[in-house]
């Protein structure tokens, strides 16, 4: 029975931002989409890009370039609509490329280290070295609670 | 129990039924010579009687047929509807709604009604007639005791069988009608009828029976049925022959009387009233002396009965199908949109013919969809005077309950909600605001009170009103009582407005009534109503005239539910401007704005009124300034205030189905939601109310 305790994975969605690539639990995920139109919201948070319209339902878009302070970008065709939700609410977030699910070993989540001059690091909760590949686990409370 | 799936439609169906019995009573009470309501009634509580004794109900069914029985004999003429007999119906009513309400929260519908069932079946065995003559009296009490349990409609008889009866009469046959009413703890009912029939075979022809053979065989039947007979056999004999088949409670043998199958159809109606004299029926003497005014009632029940139009046919539908259905269409007028753009790319004239079709089509569809959420608010509305009725009764008072705008509609998830808050705001009109007779005419108001519940539509808001012309609240009162129980300090009561003092009565734990009734609670009632309706998003406020009377006005969101807008353009940005704000639209020339403290203001139709410029508030990204001589302003308006939005350009007037923005995005300024747009865009409605702080 232990060895099952062990050998326990979490399903993630990778998806990229700046060359760096981030991880969520597919629980949270309900989906991806392509870029498509936005509405603005005026008077919102300058990351919330505005309202889309998801299959009938108006769902917030979160640039998370912006949020996490990154230098903006055009979005292009590779640029993806993470949809994500937390306990009741719904938004999407725009990331540059997304395109893979893996299981990440628990063992492999180290609690976040001192990742020098990341500016993002608020937002983590720990990060997964999978080979040579290093996996950003986000912390979603923080991602969608505004700053104080 | 396998019954279980049929339980919600069984409450869902039961509830109509008993609101019909309600509202037909209503009715009765107004016309009391009218037996077409009576029927109307009849049939609804016949029907409650056979699904709770399908569902197994049996405290529900035996409280069901008592009623039946009171309003069969005052059908038939054997009690006539009074005040009292009214009262107890309504009682027996209020314990079915009860009962009713306990299976729906889980319960097994029983509940202790032996006092109602006594009041029923006094009534039924005609005791208040006891008042007028006491001769006549017990006549009719005699006669009603044995015909209400078998008194049912005469035969009627097709062209086909009046000639049998009348060919046979000619052939010295015997034509009877003959009740058979089985016990009711009858096992075999179709085995029963069987044997009956047997007999009668043995012993001549049966013509005709009511119900049908068909159905007499399957049971569908309550305890008795009739039977159209000719035989050679005297009455006597038939009706011993068939008491000897087990389990038949009674039997009743009457001849047919000739004109009954003679007369042509034309006459029907007159055949149907017209009680036989010429024969002495052998079971019980027919109170023959009433046969005049019988007649005369009930031809004019027949004329009016056949106003009553039958109520149109529905199916249920689950509001999480409706919610399935309205989001898929939502995602084809996406796909419309999409198909258009190609269309007028591709070109091809087959193709946009479809399309355009297509368009019309859905644009039908959608008007379909969006309403059928929609529910009017009459469905909370209607159980209200049945609920005047009885409390002005219990309080002695006077009062006339008026509902105006019962058809404006709300969407369903409201609906459902908003019921227990506006029982409560009445019975609080009745209870505290409508004063007793006596002191309304002593002060100079007359002797009947008016309640009024208005319900109307109003920019994204539903309003309802409750209105009363009692004493108003008063206010020194409700301030010392405020400051008595701790809900306010002395020194902040000196500072409220009159609005702030009289709402306070919305706080938890305050009652102004110096005698606590049971009616409107013990005061923990309207701070209640004030947390429910916040809950829905909604809010509360009073008004209140000392002497003059309150008005209680309750605004509630339209979630989920459609509006007119007008559709702006700003830059490349849609924006919706509920239509209900909007007073109009105009172009004004820029040389017409004029300056006054700071504030861009024009003189529209003699009056000042400031201009918003929308872009600067929503801070439109614009590639270049515009320039124009003219500009587009939408006038709206606030209670009496008035203020201009400039815009780009109209787009034209909608009708949309208002989102939420979700609830990340919980405080938008000046956006009060999102709707999609046939081209499957978002555009955000604007919230004239912020704009004009």
């Amino acid at each position: 029975m232990t060895s099952v305790v062990d050998q326990a994975f979490i399903k993630v969605i990778v998806f990229q931002l700046a060359s760096k690539e981030y991880a969520i639990p597919v629980s949270n995920v309900q989906g991806i989409e392509k870029i498509m139109h936005i509405t603005r919201v005026p008077k919102a948070e300058r990351y919330v890009k505005g309202v889309i319209n998801l299959r009938g339902v108006v769902t917030p878009i979160i640039d998370l370039r912006e949020r996490f302070g990154l230098p903006s970008t055009e979005y292009i065709d590779s640029t993806r609509i993470i949809i994500v939700t937390l306990d009741d609410m719904e938004v999407g977030f725009v990331v540059d490329s997304a395109n893979d699910v893996m299981d990440i070993p628990v063992g492999a989540i180290e609690n976040q280290p001192n990742v020098a001059g990341s500016i993002e690091v608020d937002f983590i909760s720990g990060v997964a070295k999978m080979e040579n590949r290093l996996l950003i686990l986000l912390q979603l409370e923080k991602v969608l609670n505004p700053d104080n | 129990m396998e019954l279980n799936q049929y339980l919600d439609m069984f409450i869902e169906e039961s509830k109509e039924h008993l609101q019909a019995c309600s509202d037909n009573l209503l009715e009765l009470e107004k016309n009391p010579e009218d037996l077409g309501i009576v029927n109307e009634i009849f049939r609804s509580a016949h029907t409650l009687k056979g699904m709770s004794a399908t569902m197994g109900y049996e405290d529900l069914a035996d409280l069901t047929h008592k009623m039946e029985n009171v309003l069969d004999a005052i059908r038939n003429h054997k009690i006539s509807v009074n005040a009292e007999v009214l009262d107890i119906v309504f009682e027996s009513v209020d314990h079915l709604e009860e009962m009713i309400m306990d299976i729906a929260d889980g319960g097994d519908g029983k509940r202790d009604v032996k006092a109602t069932v006594a009041k029923l079946k006094a009534i039924e065995l005609g005791q208040p007639i006891l008042a007028q003559s006491t001769v006549q009296a017990i006549e009719e009490t005699v006669a009603t005791v044995v015909e209400t349990t078998f008194d049912v409609p005469q035969l009627q008889f097709d062209d086909y069988e009046k000639t049998v009866l009348q060919q046979s009469s000619e052939q010295d046959f015997n034509a009877f009608e003959i009740t058979v009413v089985l016990r009711e703890d009858c096992l075999l009912k179709a085995a029963r009828v069987f044997m009956v029939f047997d007999i009668l075979e043995k012993n001549g022809d049966v013509i005709k029976s009511v119900p049908s053979a068909d159905q007499l065989e399957e049971e569908n039947f309550d305890q008795q049925f009739q039977i159209a007979f000719i035989t050679k056999d005297s009455m006597n004999e038939i009706q011993k022959k068939i008491m000897k088949v087990s389990e038949v409670e009674h039997v009743s043998v009457l001849p047919l009387s000739y004109e009954q199958f003679t007369t042509s159809t034309v006459e029907e109606t007159h055949i149907e009233t017209t009680v036989n004299d010429t024969f002495e029926p052998v079971t019980t003497p027919v109170a023959v002396n009433e046969n005049h005014q019988i007649n005369d009632t009930k031809q004019k029940s027949n004329s009016t009965s056949k106003s009553h139009t039958s109520s149109s046919k529905t199916i249920r539908v689950s509001i999480e199908r409706l919610d399935i259905l309205m989001n898929l269409f939502e995602e084809l007028v996406i796909d419309r949109g999409r198909l258009q753009s190609i269309s007028t790319e591709v070109n091809h004239s087959e193709l946009n013919e479809t399309v355009e079709r297509m368009s019309r089509t859905m644009g039908d569809l959608q008007n379909i969809v969006l309403t059928m959420r929609m529910v009017p608010v009459d469905t909370v509305f209607n159980r209200f005077p049945k609920m005047v009725r009885s409390l002005s009764r219990d309080l002695n008072k006077k009062i006339n309950l008026e509902i105006i705008g019962a058809e404006t509609e709300l969407d369903r998830t409201v609906i459902d909600e908003i019921g227990d808050p506006l029982v409560h705001l009445i019975r609080n009109s009745i209870d505290h605001g409508i004063e007793s007779p006596e002191e309304r005419i002593a002060n100079g108001k007359p002797e009947e009170g008016t309640v009024l519940l208005r319900a109307f539509h109003s920019g994204n808001y539903v309003f309802i009103e409750i209105e009363d012309d009692g004493a108003g609240i008063n206010k020194e009162k409700v301030l010392r009582k405020a400051i008595s129980k701790g809900i306010v300090t002395k020194e902040s009561a000196l500072t409220l407005t009159d609005k702030q003092i009289t709402e306070l009565i919305l706080a938890s734990g305050f009652s102004t009534a110096e005698v606590i009734s049971d009616i409107s609670g013990r005061g923990v009632g309207l701070d209640v109503v004030k947390t429910t309706i916040e809950s829905l998003g909604g809010s509360i406020s009073i008004e209140s005239t000392e002497g003059a009377g309150s008005i209680f006005s309750i605004q509630l969101p339209l979630t989920l539910s459609i509006i007119s807008v007008m559709l702006v353009e700003i830059e490349t940005e849609t924006y919706a401007i509920p239509l209900s704000s909007i007073i109009e639209t105009a172009i004004i020339k820029k040389s017409d704005i004029l300056n006054a403290h700071n504030q861009k203001v024009i003189d529209f139709r003699g009056k000042v009124v400031p201009l918003i410029y929308l872009d600067d508030v929503f801070d439109v990204p614009r590639k270049q300034q515009l320039d124009d001589e003219y500009q587009s302003v939408v006038i709206v308006r606030k209670g009496e205030k008035l203020a201009g939005l400039i815009v780009d350009s109209f787009i034209g007037q909608q009708e949309i189905v208002l989102k939420s923005l979700g609830n990340y995005l919980s405080n938008i300024f000046a956006i009060s939601g999102a709707t999609i747009l046939g081209n499957g865009k978002v555009a955000l409605i604007v919230d004239c109310n912020a704009l004009m702080k």
